[in-house]
């Protein structure tokens, strides 16, 4: 089954693609996600002058799935360039470099940085849920703002701009439009969801080190189709869709709603780092016997039936 | 009573049972929970608030772990200042494990590497595998486990930089006289990668098995986050090592030259272990 997709005009071999904050730390291990059968691989998120991040622990899981607080780590945008060029000599696979800046106005000088990296796309996080303490409210979850992010990064790079989305505001539909109309080329929905709290009760203290984290995992899934079906109805852009995508059905049911591309982070731990390869022939098994011969039949079905 | 451990990522906190003092700045940490892991596998040893990092264990029945740690950043240190019946918690066990085969097995440990292979030893001779145990320190205050392993059926070689215990010079100078004398199933080593990287080539050399246990920066230890992915194989050692086989250790290119920091940031070696 052929499972090639274009997006913002850039070819994909299929549509998964590693989301932002799992593996993804060093150009190999994102050339070994490749491997494992993704289509595409979003590097961890980067800043200008790069983060150590939370103490551990970063990550737990519970009965829906896990919950982190990493702090958005990275060696800084100078090192990153170097990964995406080390990536880029062994792979192919489209890479998205996910950026972030703490103020509004920073997000001029790391767009610019990013723009001379050899990456195939931007996608701007202004949704992380588990630097509140230092960063204040996501931008994303402040109306008004995400526009004025788009702006600036999309004056300021060639490369085409996706623009990832919080799934913790009150109108999600209307900050996907904001965005849209500042000109993004894509959206990519949804970030992590709360934050939430784990307690150990032998110590009656958190467990991770930030205390509260994101979200993620097969319970977010209902939340990301929902995010994803009121934006598709609402915008022209492109959606890359995330949130709790394990396996195929799980892909195909977020395309159904209306995401192009389909971002996979947290089955990794549930399924290996070749859940990639697994959701995809799951995909073309799933169409095979369903008698659908490429994606864009797929894409937004729901909206048409 | 399960406790969320059991079948999350969450940690199981328990008293401390007992701290020994082993060698200088080493202190052997005994929690009470039957952890049931391998030789070579680790725990993420957490405070919190404060941080989680990794310790392999060095000795387990079948109610108790060990393991030790060795001072040498603020987390280490904070666990120091930890008395008997303090609560601790635990992630884990994380990784995978060495395979004790064969009739006869050499066990390399340098310093903060050796004991995890104390735990290999004890199971090996429990399998009836002849076990030549090889460890070294700078000086006999870094030594540990000496009066212990000269108790048990083991074969014990100590080398010392200043040879103020057992013969003076690297544990590799005894590894290659042993080499020239015997026939072994397996190197298994721990410590250094300065070190391991010398057993590998002895290794090599007389045409032996060889495992490894590597050591990088981890953060979630259950092959999630990256932190510990090593270049040329792009895996994260957390899950698919801490143990590879020499052979995997040579498509790993940081190999005895270079590990990531906190951030990710590429550091080389230096002299810490």
């Amino acid at each position: 089954m052929d499972l090639s997709t274009t997006f913002c005009g850039v070819k994909f071999l299929n549509p998964t693609v590693l989301a932002s904050g799992v593996l993804g730390v060093t150009g190999d291990s994102m050339r070994y996600v490749v491997d494992s059968g993704a289509g595409a691989v979003t590097t961890k998120s980067t800043n200008v002058e790069g983060r150590t991040g939370h103490p551990n622990p970063i990550i737990i899981t519970h009965e829906g799935g896990m919950m982190n607080a990493v702090g958005l780590s990275n060696p800084g945008i100078k090192e990153e360039i170097e990964t995406i060029e080390n990536y880029k000599k062994q792979c192919e696979a489209p890479l998205l470099l996910s950026i972030f800046a703490k103020t509004v106005d920073g997000y001029k000088e790391i767009t610019e940085k990013a723009n001379q990296s050899k990456a195939d796309f931007l996608e701007i996080n202004i949704s992380c849920p588990n630097v509140e303490d230092e960063f204040g409210k996501p931008f994303a979850c402040i109306p008004g703002v995400p526009g004025k992010v788009t702006e600036i990064v999309k004056q300021n790079t060639d490369k085409p701009v996706i623009v990832k989305l919080s799934p913790n505001v009150p109108n999600i539909v209307a900050i996907a439009k904001e965005i849209e109309e500042a000109g993004a080329d894509a959206l990519s929905m949804i970030n992590t969801v709360g934050p939430g709290l784990a307690i150990n009760i032998e110590t009656a203290q958190p467990i991770l080190a930030n205390k509260v984290g994101g979200l993620s995992g097969p319970a977010i899934k209902p939340i990301a189709v929902k995010a994803v079906f009121d934006v598709y109805k609402a915008v022209k852009i492109p959606i890359l869709g995330i949130g709790g995508i394990t396996t195929g059905r799980d892909a195909i049911e977020i395309m159904m709603a209306g995401a192009k591309l389909v971002g996979i982070g947290t089955a990794v731990y549930y399924r290996g780092a070749d859940v990639f390869k697994k959701v995809t022939d799951e995909m073309g098994e799933w169409m095979e016997k369903n008698n659908y011969k490429k994606l864009d039949e797929i894409v937004g079905l729901s909206h048409r039936i | 009573m399960s406790y969320p451990g059991d079948k999350h990522e969450q940690p199981t906190v328990v008293p401390i049972k007992k701290i020994i003092e082993e060698a200088d700045n080493l202190k052997t940490f005994v929690l009470e929970y039957p952890l049931k892991a391998k030789p070579g596998q680790f725990i993420m040893a957490w405070m919190p608030r404060i941080d989680a990092k990794p310790f392999a264990m060095s000795y387990q029945t079948e109610n108790e772990f060990h393991f030790a740690v060795m001072a040498v950043g603020p987390f280490t240190k904070k666990m120091m200042e930890l008395k008997e019946g303090d609560k601790l918690g635990f992630f884990g066990p994380y990784g995978n494990a060495f395979e004790l085969k064969g009739k006869r097995i050499a066990l390399v440990g340098g310093g903060c590497g050796t004991p995890p292979l104390k735990f290999a030893a004890i199971e090996a001779m429990n399998k009836g595998i002849e076990v030549d145990f090889i460890m070294g320190a700078r000086n006999k205050a870094g030594i540990a486990y000496a009066d212990e392993f000269e108790k048990l059926d083991m074969n014990l070689f100590i080398a010392t930089d200043d040879g103020s215990l057992g013969e003076k010079g690297y544990t590799t100078d005894i590894l290659k006289k042993r080499l020239e004398e015997n026939k072994y199933d397996s190197i298994l080593t721990c410590g250094p990668e300065i070190m391991m990287q010398k057993v590998i080539e002895l290794a090599d050399e007389y045409d032996t098995r060889c495992q490894v246990s590597m050591e990088r920066y981890m953060k979630c230890g259950f092959g999630v986050c990256g932190q510990c992915a090593v270049d040329g194989l792009g895996v994260p050692i957390c899950k698919q090592g801490p143990i590879f086989e020499k052979e995997k250790i040579k498509e790993i290119t940081e190999f005895g030259k270079y590990k990531r920091d906190a951030k990710g940031a590429k550091v080389n070696f230096g002299s810490h272990c």
